[in-house]
């Protein structure tokens, strides 16, 4: 198994060039939002192993919300952020980055205070890159080399049945077989390719081993100074739930109409959003803790194609910055917003909860858990409101949602299992 | 929050209670105020029909609605008007986002339609019904004396009787959500999963002004006590001192749909090889349910709530026991159109069990619990037919050359049409990813566009026992999009407020 792994660059815009920045970053567009795949600055697609990518200006229309605990408006800078999900290990891409789009880095990035061309891109890139607190993976492991070969897969199968009605119609043993032998004659005929697993590398897993045990056993050592607090935490936890302001008006009707400009083109739709943290080292601690364990369920339980029960979401992170004060996410999800806030309210309103609770405004939440999302009309403004159009966005495998992979693995599977057992058959034959 | 008063019927336009079956003509007028003056003293006497029983039942009914330009021209202060939301404020077809997502592209793009494009969204909606004969009449004393000067006629939507049937063939409103009148199943916890399907609906899902599914009061425009003129309206229930322009009253949805019934019914004959039979269940199968209105999927076990044992033959069913879709596909119309999902599918009522299931913990496969409740998504629908009936042997002969339009003049209600029009149209029928399927739309409904990354959406699977599912290829367009618009629905005290002399 190859696993995937991030690059998160975030940089301060020069003052006074971020309309420039903008302009630049349009053009490299096909349509709003959408990337060229080819564009002279990043050519995305020349990346094989690159799932999905994006450039967004960070500027925080929501910045003033802190004026709800009478502070003043705190003086950050716009940042420019790009984010790449991909296949192998984070040096061997950003090297690869490097060669491919040296040039058009340098472009984009002059707009940002402390770049100079002359420097060294490779350590620009690695010393700006900010580890994200929380990553998610729709699938572990699931290279972009499996999805094309296993979407052409699906799609050979299918159009062989089409225009072989009598093959579609045999009973499943059979068709199973009919579809091994033509899928291995178009193999040898090199119309199709399935490429067999890599091994995993060897610092991966002893890193993820050492992290899958580390985690808990930390937790176990916390534990007793934990439980001594739990109480403190929860009277501190209710009293500021009960005087916590709700920040949530309707967002202004073009910033609405900009976002949604750039949304439903494709099945699959991107997501950034931006926001300050609580004031106060309640919320922050709670954040940190709360995303770090997030972050060991996405890596260790929510593996394979569901984040808990949402299973539209190809790959998400939360990361923090200045001084983790502020929280940037950003996700590529499946179908309309509307239906991912719905997804979010109505299946995992308690993870949403405890996270972006700890955010300016968000509704009212009790036992840091339990309502918020569920006051859906509020939330959903929040939501909106705290969404950034994301100016480049780039999606290797467009019209395919991680339901489609999912399936296309399955397909797969069970076609390469020869000794396929015979329920296993009759679930096989139903997703073909 | 106040205790819930009771439900004021006499406050309440009649379409939410009642489809007015027995008024079997009607016809919708699409106006344009000429004078906002005039238009409002003709509203202030106009005779709409409320939601009271009476008897005996009226021999004809008026229905009033409004765009959200109606509402402007007609002198909604602006600071009021944008208490209502977001999409009615921008109306169906004004922007390219919600076109794409509703499916209103290609030749379906608002651009090309009769009426509610750019240039011709209507102010009003007159929605007239009578018994047989007495349309005419109707109109007339509808209209009475000051009509000419308020009002300019853009279009008159004329409906056709086709006995309860839709042109393709279907029995039609089969199906409806039970309002919860009495609002037994409010007082739940709306953290609480609900577990079992149900068709008892909050009315706050399709009447403003009250708690909704969520528990919640949808956003609507909230005027203060003080205010010039709104010592009329109700109070709202959720906050003291405000009066409640919205309570009492609903969103509309009306799309003007033209069904090629011809087209229809060919390409079922053309994949049935001619065969009568075949060509009934293809054409049953894009539908879920037979043309006599039953169900495909099968009974379930026990009674639904908010069906009743009159309903139950055709309403009672959900499709959980139709797992692989071999009864009903997946992709059927009425399958994709209210899938009956409950909030935790798989789950049992019991701490552990939900627990694994909120967690996501359960094995299953991998098309399990892809799709969201129902109960946030549900459509009250009130459309009529139009245009002359076809067999479906006339339907398999040659076009004359003078064949005229026929149709559907959809309409559906709701306290927020984000939620449920627009995601039931978008996320569920349009969507060629519904269900964990791909390459298929909706079989009726579908514009069978390409979009990005899947050329094709033009199939349509038949899940098997025991074999490969069977998928047809190339289904033609069988309803073109010829106008649409989105109204606002006043509650009676809310019209008076709207129609008052300034
Ligand atoms: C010309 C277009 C259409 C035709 C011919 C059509 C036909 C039908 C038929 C025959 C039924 C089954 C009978 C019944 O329950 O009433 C049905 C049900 C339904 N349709 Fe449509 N329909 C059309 C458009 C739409 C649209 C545009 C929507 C929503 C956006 C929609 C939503 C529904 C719903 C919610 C049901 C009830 C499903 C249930 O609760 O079981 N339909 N339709």
């Amino acid at each position: 198994m190859t696993p995937q792994a991030n690059l998160t660059v975030f940089a301060p815009v020069t003052a006074g060039r971020e309309d420039a920045l903008r302009s630049l970053l349009e053009s490299m567009n096909t349509q709003p939002g959408a990337a060229n795949a080819l564009n002279g600055l990043i050519p995305f697609g020349a990346l094989g192993e690159l799932h999905f990518a994006r450039l967004v200006i960070l500027d925080d229309p929501t910045l003033g919300d802190c004026a709800l605990y009478h502070l003043p408006r705190p003086n950050y800078p716009v940042y420019l952020a790009l984010l790449c999900d991909f296949d192998g290990s984070f040096d061997a891409f950003v090297k690869k980055l490097v060669q491919v789009a040296a040039e058009g880095l340098r472009r984009i990035f002059t707009h940002c205070t402390d770049f100079d061309p002359a420097l060294d891109l490779e350590r620009w890139l690695k010393t700006h890159h900010v580890r994200p607190a929380t990553c998610y993976v729709n699938w572990v492991g699931r290279t972009m080399l499996e999805v094309r070969e296993e979407s052409a897969l699906t799609d050979a199968l299918r159009a062989f049945m089409s225009a072989n009605p009598a093959v579609a119609n045999l009973e499943p043993r059979q068709l199973h077989q009919s579809l091994r032998n033509f899928a291995a004659a178009e193999q040898k005929a090199g119309r199709l390719t399935l490429t067999a697993e890599k091994a995993t590398p060897l610092g991966w897993v002893i890193g993820n081993f050492l992290h899958l045990i580390g985690v808990p056993l930390a937790l176990l050592a916390l534990a007793p100074f934990l439980l001594l607090y739990a109480p403190i935490y929860v009277l501190l936890l209710r009293s500021k739930e009960r005087s916590d302001p709700e920040f949530a008006p309707r967002p202004d009707a073009e910033h609405a109409a900009r976002l949604s400009a750039l949304e439903d083109y494709d099945v699959t739709n991107q997501f950034s959003a931006f926001g300050s943290i609580k004031p106060g080292l309640f919320r922050r601690w709670t954040l940190i803790f709360l995303l770090w364990v997030i972050d060991y369920t996405a890596r260790h339980i929510y593996r394979h194609g569901r984040l808990a029960r949402v299973n539209t979401i190809h790959f998400a992170r939360w990361v923090f910055i200045d001084n983790k004060n502020r929280l940037f996410f950003a996700s590529n999800y499946d179908g309309s917003l509307d239906s991912y806030m719905d997804d979010f309210i109505n299946k995992v309103a308690f993870g949403l909860n405890v996270v972006f609770s700890n955010g300016i405004g968000y509704p009212t939440t009790n036992w840091l858990a339990l309502d918020g999302a569920k006051d859906e009309q509020k939330f959903k403004y929040y939501i909106r409101r705290h969404e950034l159009p994301t100016e480049v966005w780039y999606n290797a495998h467009p019209g395919l949602t991680a339901l489609d992979l999912a399936r296309n693995r399955l397909i797969r599977q069970g076609l390469e299992n020869a000794a396929i057992s015979e329920m296993e058959l009759q679930q096989w034959i139903q997703i073909l | 929050m106040a205790k819930n008063a009771s439900v004021d019927f006499a406050d309440m336009q009649g379409l939410l209670r009642f489809g007015y079956a027995k008024l079997t003509e009607a016809s919708f007028l699409l106006l344009r105020i000429r004078d906002a003056a005039a238009a409002r003293a003709w509203l202030a006497a106009a005779p709409v029909s409320t939601a009271e029983y009476q008897s005996p039942p009226p021999a004809a009914a008026l229905q009033i609605a409004f765009t959200s330009e109606g509402l402007r021209v007609l002198g909604l202060a602006g600071d009021v008007l944008a208490g209502f939301s977001a999409e009615f404020l921008a109306g169906m077809s004004s922007d390219r986002s919600r076109s794409r997502r509703l499916g209103d592209t290609g030749n379906n793009a608002p651009q090309y339609w009769q009426w509610g494009g750019a240039a011709r969204v209507p102010h009003v909606a007159a929605m007239l019904y009578a018994r047989e004969g007495g349309l005419g009449a109707w109109t007339q004393t509808v209209k009475g004396v000051g009509w000419d000067a308020a009002f300019e006629v853009m279009d008159c939507l004329p409906t056709s009787n086709l006995y309860g049937v839709e042109p393709f063939g279907f029995t039609d409103g089969v199906s409806q959500p039970t309002i919860d009148w009495e609002q037994q199943h409010m007082m739940r916890d709306p953290n609480e999963p609900v577990l079992d399907y149900s068709n008892l609906v909050a009315p706050g899902e399709f009447l403003l002004g009250y708690p909704n599914e969520y528990y919640r009061y949808t956003d609507r425009p909230l005027l203060s006590d003080e205010s010039e003129g709104a010592s009329i309206l109700p109070g709202a229930e959720d906050r003291t001192g405000m009066r409640d322009l919205g309570r009492n009253g609903s969103y509309l949805v009306m799309r003007q749909l033209a069904q090629d019934v011809r087209g229809f019914w060919k390409f079922a004959n053309g994949q049935a090889n001619g065969d009568a039979d075949e060509r009934r269940q293809l054409a049953q199968a894009m539908v879920g349910r037979t043309l006599k209105g039953d169900p495909l999927a099968q009974a379930a076990e026990r009674p639904i709530t908010g069906v009743d044992a009159e309903d139950a033959a055709q309403n009672g069913f959900t499709f959980d026991a139709d797992a692989n879709g071999t009864r009903c596909p997946f992709g059927a119309h009425i399958r994709r159109a209210n899938p009956r999902t409950n909030d935790l599918p798989g789950a049992e009522n019991h701490l552990i069990s939900k627990l694994v299931h909120t967690l996501g913990f359960e094995d299953g496969s991998f098309r399990d619990d892809v799709i969201s409740p129902t109960r946030f998504h549900r459509l009250l629908r009130r459309g009529r037919e139009y245009g002359p009936g076809l067999t479906q042997q006339e339907a398999l002969e040659p076009a004359p050359s003078d064949d005229p339009e026929r149709g559907i003049h959809f309409i559906s209600l709701g306290a927020n049409i984000s939620r449920q029009f627009e995601f039931v149209q978008s996320a569920w029928l349009m969507s060629s990813k519904f269900g964990g399927m791909t390459g298929e739309s909706d079989p009726l409904l579908g514009n069978r566009e390409p979009i990005s990354g899947c050329p094709v959406t033009s199939g349509f699977s038949l899940p098997r026992e025991g074999s490969a599912p069977r998928r047809l290829e190339g289904l033609p367009q069988f309803i073109a999009v010829r106008g649409g618009a989105y109204f606002f629905l006043p509650g009676i005290r809310a019209l008076r407020y709207l129609a008052r002399e300034r």
